[in-house]
């Protein structure tokens, strides 16, 4: 069994769940401050990779990013690669595709967190980026991770997005999905169903540990409110 | 050590406009809920910002529309105590003092000034101890302590007793009140409690629906309080609407009876509860009817409404000794009220 496909669905994974984790955060953090007009819009729109069918992310993302596209265009112009079709471009489409997990999940571990913490941290002298790594962050902690675990498990079974901008190249951009898919499809039943297992073992490990740090922030939140 | 404020912020259709200094005294907002004491606070300690006006601490502008003025609340050096003491849940009592003392460069003298209000506060068993295995009284001591150590130059405690239980709160109150005395700082207590205003203040400022209604020394205020959200924040539970007759002589509509009382401009009169007497002695004696007596634990409440009051008037309340009304108790009785036990109030 040729592993590849799985080295290539981690690096991406954990790849993007890195960018995710940031830019889920940051945007969490600065859209809570804005009017709240604003802010209704900016929400949909952050969201909607969630609801929308993976193939029309990806059939968005392959008009903004293929060599046909301005965008595909300049980059080869100036670089001479392609911004599609490389193992790389399946990270477009799990960020796009992951993003709204982790925004909304830290979002809400931000909406709970107590602004009076912050408050007295002002009044106490604590600079706002003390503040937010050291204060924020931490008692957000759980909500974090469930985030970052949801997205890592979701861009690793990302396939629609994926298969279009990266599409199958066996031992180029073949991911788990994308092989459990071309292998059904040319017969190959016994592979097929041992990257079956290998997708489910990852799967259960991953939910596993996020019922795990939910269940940590339930007990802490039950001893903190005593 | 005196703070001025003078500010004004809308907020929906809530409208605080505030106006008050202070000096080296324990100045109290006593007000309902909703009244704004606390938004008062924030915008002190730069939490909330007011659309108009100026702070100023010890000389120093805080706040200033005018000039654009507006210090983050990180330089303002207000010491804030929050309802719920706000003490950082991922860190132990000895790391939450700690970064009160954040603003001290020198890393000798921080931890010397960090130990020192450890011992002080009697927190040296507790230091490895996270918030949520501290008791409130503990939870208090600390946030204090966090708060005393990064030397603030005014104290802001909002509402600090009532997340405590009564048996804790009297305790605390007191050696919370010695702290402050000891401190010889401008200290700003939030509260809607009478009775601690009334023990832990020297000024007291009554707000209503926005703004101060009167301020003055505590005991004056409890005595006189001269207006009737003041009367009713202080502890005066019969207040009636009031026609002045002629000199000395009004009509209390809402009970129904002529009183003789000192003349002077006023359209409600305040009674407290504990200035009646029953028996009859001078002018303002009436006849009443028992319409309900309620025990409390070392007195009772007896309700009651004047012979010659129409039926639709409010009873007056009256609170005495268990020993008295049991000595006492009929269904109908005589009252008195003693002429200067009348208080004249402003709506």
């Amino acid at each position: 069994m040729d592993l590849f496909p799985l080295w290539n669905s981690l690096r991406i994974s954990l790849i993007s769940t890195v960018i995710v984790f940031f830019a889920g955060i940051f945007a969490a953090y600065y859209i809570a401050k804005i009017p709240r007009m604003l802010k209704g819009i900016v929400d949909v729109i952050l969201t909607l990779p969630l609801v929308l069918p993976p193939t029309v992310i990806g059939y968005l993302l392959l008009k903004l990013l293929s060599p046909k596209s301005v965008l595909g265009a300049f980059v080869f112009s100036i670089f001479g690669t392609r911004l599609t079709m490389t193992w790389w471009s399946a990270i477009f489409a799990t960020v796009i595709v992951t993003f709204p997990l982790m925004y909304r999940t830290a979002r809400g571990a931000f909406e709970s967190f107590d602004e009076t913490l912050a408050y007295s941290g002002r009044s106490i002298g604590l600079s706002n980026s003390f503040i937010f790594w050291r204060i924020r962050m931490p008692n957000c902690r759980q909500g974090m991770l469930a985030g970052t675990v949801l997205s890592f498990a979701r861009a690793l079974g990302e396939y629609g997005a994926t298969s279009m901008v990266a599409g199958y190249t066996p031992g180029r951009t073949a991911t788990v999905s994308t092989t459990v898919y071309q292998l059904w499809c040319t017969d190959n039943d016994a592979l097929a169903f041992q990257w079956v297992l290998v997708n489910l073992a990852i799967s259960f490990a991953v939910l596993v540990a996020v019922n795990l740090f939910e269940k940590g922030a339930r007990t802490k939140a039950v001893k903190g409110g005593k | 050590m005196s703070i001025y404020v003078d500010i004004e912020k809308t907020l929906g259709d809530f409208r605080l406009e505030v106006n008050f200094s202070a000096g080296n005294e324990i100045l109290a907002l006593l007000g309902a809920s909703g009244c704004g004491k606390s938004m008062t606070l924030n915008c002190i300690a730069g939490i909330v910002k007011p659309d108009r006006g100026r702070i100023v601490l010890d000389g120093v502008t805080l706040f200033d529309s005018e000039k654009h003025i507006n210090l983050p609340a990180q330089a303002r050096r207000t010491g804030i105590l929050f309802q719920n003491y706000a003490l950082f849940p991922n860190m132990t009592v000895l790391q939450n003092i700690r970064m009160g003392a954040k603003r001290e460069k020198d890393p000798a003298e921080r931890e010397r000034i960090t130990q020192e209000v450890i011992d002080s506060f009697g927190l040296k068993e507790l230091i490895n101890h996270y918030p949520h295995q501290l008791s409130g009284g503990q939870q208090q001591r600390t946030a204090l302590a966090r708060i005393l150590v990064s030397k603030p130059n005014i104290l802001l405690l909002d509402e600090p007793f009532s997340a405590l239980d009564s048996h804790l709160r009297f305790r605390l109150e007191q050696e919370v009140a010695d702290i402050l005395k000891k401190l010889s700082k401008t200290v700003i207590f939030v509260s809607h409690d009478r009775d601690e205003v009334y023990r832990i203040a020297d000024t007291v400022a009554v707000m209503n629906n926005g703004s101060i209604d009167v301020i003055g020394e505590k005991k004056q205020i409890f005595a006189s309080p001269v207006t009737k959200t003041a009367a009713m924040l202080t502890g005066c539970k019969n207040i009636s609407r009031i026609r002045r007759l002629s000199a000395g002589r009004i009509f209390a509509e809402d009970w129904g009876i002529e009183l003789s009382a000192e003349d002077a401009e006023a359209d409600h009169v305040g009674i407290r509860m504990h200035d009646i007497a029953f028996g009859s002695r001078g002018d303002n004696t009436f006849k009443c009817n028992v319409v309900s007596v309620t025990e409390n634990p070392f007195s009772y409440t007896v309700m009651l409404r004047p012979l010659q009051a129409p039926c639709h008037c409010i009873p007056i309340g009256v609170v005495c000794s268990k020993a008295e009304w049991q000595s006492i108790a009929a269904d109908e009785i005589d009252i008195s009220i003693e002429p200067q036990k009348i208080i004249l109030l402003k709506g």
